[in-house]
C-alpha cells in the first residue's frame, strides 16, 4: 500500500524500540566487542540518520530534497568550528544543529513560500550543497579563519574535538560513540514515526498525496512543507556532527555531489515508503562498499553498486525493505492456500 | 429576496492568453440558496468555480464573500473563510483510506476528539462506513465522489460548490445525491454546476445559464427549460423533444 498516513504504534512497536533500545546500549560489551567494527558500524548509524533526513521529507512529504548534505556538512562544519573556538562540546553540538536549521528555514523560505515547483526545489539544494563544496574548498589561504580556526580549504580541518560528557568532561570512548549513535538513531527514527501520528504528519502526507485539496481544506501547506523542511535539515545537521566526531575530522566532501548521490542511493534501495527502509538501505550499500573496498576491487566498486541499485530499482519497486516484506507475504499466503 | 447575498462577483474576467474564458461575470447569491448553472462546455463555469475558490486569480473584477473581499485570497484562506468545493474531477487522497481523507478535513474545522466523532458521522450519513479502511484510490468512480463530498461536509463549510457531482454515478446514486443536496440544503448555500438535466429538476430553484463566458439568462427552472435564447446555445432539440 506504500506509505500511507501510519497509524498510532501499537504495543509491539514499544516493545521492539524498548528491546533495539537496550540492545544497542549493549552491544559495545557483549555482541560488537571489536574496536575497528564499533567503528565501522558506527558510521552507518550516522549515515543512516543522513538517509532518514532525506527519506522523510521524500517519502512522506514528497519533496526531494538532493542536497540534504549541504545540510551534513553545515552541521560538522558548524560543530567542529563553535567547539574548537568555545573549547566546550555540548553547547556546540546543540548550537551547531540549531544554525543548520535556522539556515535550512531561510533557505525553505524562500524555496517553498516563493512557490517553486517540486523539481527546481531539488535542482537548487543540489546547487546550494555545490557551492557550499566550492566555497569551503577556496578557503585553503591563511586569512579565512573564523575566530581561531583555519577552515584549511580542501584539506579540511583534522582536528574535531571529540564529544565530552557534560560535567564530567570525560571524551566519549568508541564504544560510547557507538552507542551514541546508536541511540539517536534509534530516537529520530521513533520521533519521525510519533511525528507522523499527529495531525502535523498526516497533514504532510495528505500534502504528498495531493496539495490542492489540502490547500482546499484550508491548510496552508506551505508553513507544513517548511516545518518538514526544517526538521530534515535538523536531522542531517545531527548527521553531520556526528560524522565530524566519529573521525575528527570535516572535509569539504561531505558537501559532494558523490556523497549527495550516495544518500539518494540508500535511499532508493531500502525503499522511502517505510522509515525502516532507508536505515537497511544504508546498512547495505555500505557493508557492501566496506567489503568490496578490501576485496581489491578498487575502481569497479562504483561500477558494482551502480549494478545493484538497478537491480533493485527493476526488482523491487518501491526498495528492498517493501518488496521483501510484500514477497513474504506472498509466500506465506501462497503455502497456506496449498497447507 | 431579502437576505443579503452571501457571494457577489462584480466585473469578474478571466483571460488565458488571447481567449476570454470569463468575459464579464455579476453574480449574486443569496444567503441559503440552492443555484444550479449549467451552460455548453467550455462556457466558464468551473473556471468561475475556481475563481471563487483561488484556484485561479481573476483577469478583472471582484469577488466579495459574506462582505469580505477574497479576489486574491489563497485557497486556504477562502476555505477557512468557509467556502468548500467538489471539483469536477474526483479530487481526493487516493493513497490514504476513505477514514483519513474524511478526517483531515474535519480535522481544519475542529479539534482531535471531535474531528473523530465528525469523521464518523458523515461517514454514517453518506454510507462510507463500511468502507472506511480501504484506500480512496481502488475504489470505485461513484464512491470517490461521495468521499470528496463527505469531505466538504466535514469541513462544515457556509457555501459548498458542487462541479458535477452526479457525473459517472448510476441513477440510484444520482437519486441518493439529489437527496442529499436538498438535505444539506436546509442549512447551507450550495451553487452546483450540472449537466444532467433530470438531476437539475429534482433540486433546482433557480438556475443561471453560463454562454461563452458570460451568463446568458437567470430564472426558475421552469422557465429556463422554455426559454428560446437557452435552447438554441444549450438545449437544443433535446429539449424540445
Amino acid at each position: 500500500m506504500g506509505a500511507n498516513a501510519a497509524s498510532r504504534p501499537r504495543a509491539p512497536w514499544w516493545f521492539a524500540v524498548g528491546i533495539v533500545l537496550i540492545a544497542a546500549i549493549l552491544a559495545p560489551y557483549y555482541l560488537v566487542t571489536d574496536i575497528s567494527d564499533q567503528i565501522d558500524i558506527s558510521i552507518i548509524f550516522v549515515l543512516a540518520l543522513l538517509a532518514l533526513s532525506m527519506s522523510f521529507l521524500w517519502g512522506y512529504a514528497g519533496i526531494l530534497s538532493f542536497g540534504q548534505t549541504a545540510f551534513f556538512g553545515l552541521g560538522g562544519y558548524a560543530y567542529t568550528v563553535l567547539a574548537l573556538n568555545l573549547h566546550e562540546t555540548t553547547f556546540s553540538f546543540f548550537a551547531a544543529i540549531a544554525l543548520t536549521m535556522l539556515f535550512a528555514a531561510v533557505l525553505g523560505y524562500f524555496m517553498i513560500y516563493g512557490r517553486i515547483s517540486d523539481i527546481y526545489l531539488s535542482v537548487i539544494t543540489l546547487v546550494v550543497t555545490l557551492i557550499f563544496e566550492k566555497a569551503i574548498k577556496s578557503t585553503s589561504g591563511d586569512q579565512y579563519v573564523i575566530g581561531s580556526v583555519r577552515l584549511n580549504g580542501q584539506n579540511g580541518i583534522p582536528t574535531v574535538p571529540s564529544l565530552r560528557i557534560p560535567w564530567s568532561g570525560t571524551e566519549l570512548s568508541f564504544d560510547g560513540v557507538f552507542i551514541l549513535d546508536a541511540v539517536l538513531l534509534i530516537l529520530v527514527y521513533a520521533g519521525l514515526r510519533l511525528l507522523l501520528t499527529t495531525t502535523f504528519g498526516r497533514v504532510l502526507v495528505g500534502i504528498r498525496e495531493n496539495t490542492r485539496r489540502i490547500e482546499l481544506l484550508g491548510y496552508d501547506s506551505r508553513r507544513y512543507k517548511l516545518g518538514a523542511f526544517v526538521i530534515s535539515g535538523g536531522i542531517a545537521a545531527l548527521a553531520g556532527v556526528l560524522y565530524g566526531v566519529w573521525n575528527n575530522f570535516v572535509a569539504p566532501e561531505m558537501f559532494g555531489l558523490k556523497r549527495a548521490a550516495e544518500v539518494i542511493v540508500w535511499v532508493i534501495v531500502g525503499g522511502k515508503s517505510t522509515l525502516v527502509g532507508p536505515i537497511v538501505g544504508t546498512a547495505i550499500v555500505q557493508y557492501l562498499q566496506n567489503k568490496l573496498g578490501t576485496q581489491s576491487v578498487g575502481e569497479w566498486l562504483p561500477l558494482i553498486l551502480g549494478f545493484v541499485l538497478i537491480l533493485v530499482v527493476l526488482l523491487f519497486r518501491n526498495g528492498l525493505l517493501p518488496g521483501l516484506v510484500g514477497g513474504i507475504g506472498w509466500a506465506w499466503r501462497q503455502v497456506r492456500r496449498v497447507a | 429576496m431579502t437576505a443579503p447575498p452571501i457571494l457577489e462577483a462584480h466585473g469578474v474576467e478571466k483571460r488565458f492568453g488571447g481567449v476570454r474564458a470569463i468575459a464579464g461575470v455579476d453574480f449574486a447569491l443569496a444567503d441559503g440558496e440552492l443555484r444550479c448553472l449549467i451552460g455548453p462546455n467550455g462556457a466558464g463555469k468551473s473556471t468561475f468555480f475556481k475563481m471563487i475558490t483561488g484556484q485561479l486569480r481573476p483577469t478583472a473584477g471582484q469577488i466579495l464573500f459574506a462582505g469580505a473581499d477574497i479576489t486574491r485570497a489563497e485557497a486556504h484562506q477562502i476555505g477557512r473563510l468557509g467556502i468548500g468545493i467538489k471539483n469536477q474531477v474526483p479530487d481526493v487522497f487516493d493513497g490514504l483510506s476513505v477514514r483519513e481523507n474524511i478526517w483531515l478535513a474535519a480535522r481544519r474545522a475542529d479539534k482531535g476528539p471531535r474531528a473523530r466523532s465528525v469523521a464518523d458521522e458523515v461517514m454514517a450519513r453518506l454510507q462510507l462506513a463500511d468502507i472506511a479502511d480501504r484506500p480512496v484510490g481502488i475504489l470505485a468512480h461513484g464512491q470517490r465522489q461521495w468521499t470528496e463530498i463527505g469531505m466538504v461536509l466535514a469541513r462544515k463549510p457556509r457555501l459548498i460548490l458542487l462541479d458535477e457531482p452526479s457525473a459517472g454515478m448510476s441513477l440510484e446514486e444520482t437519486n441518493r445525491t439529489a437527496a442529499l443536496i436538498r438535505e444539506v440544503n436546509r442549512t447551507t448555500t450550495i451553487i452546483v454546476v450540472e449537466h444532467d438535466m433530470q438531476f437539475i429538476r429534482q433540486i433546482a430553484t433557480k438556475v443561471t445559464v453560463f454562454h461563452q463566458g458570460r451568463i446568458l439568462v437567470e430564472d426558475s427552472f421552469d422557465r429556463i427549460m422554455t426559454d428560446a435564447r437557452v435552447r438554441d446555445v444549450y438545449l437544443g432539440r433535446q429539449a424540445a423533444a
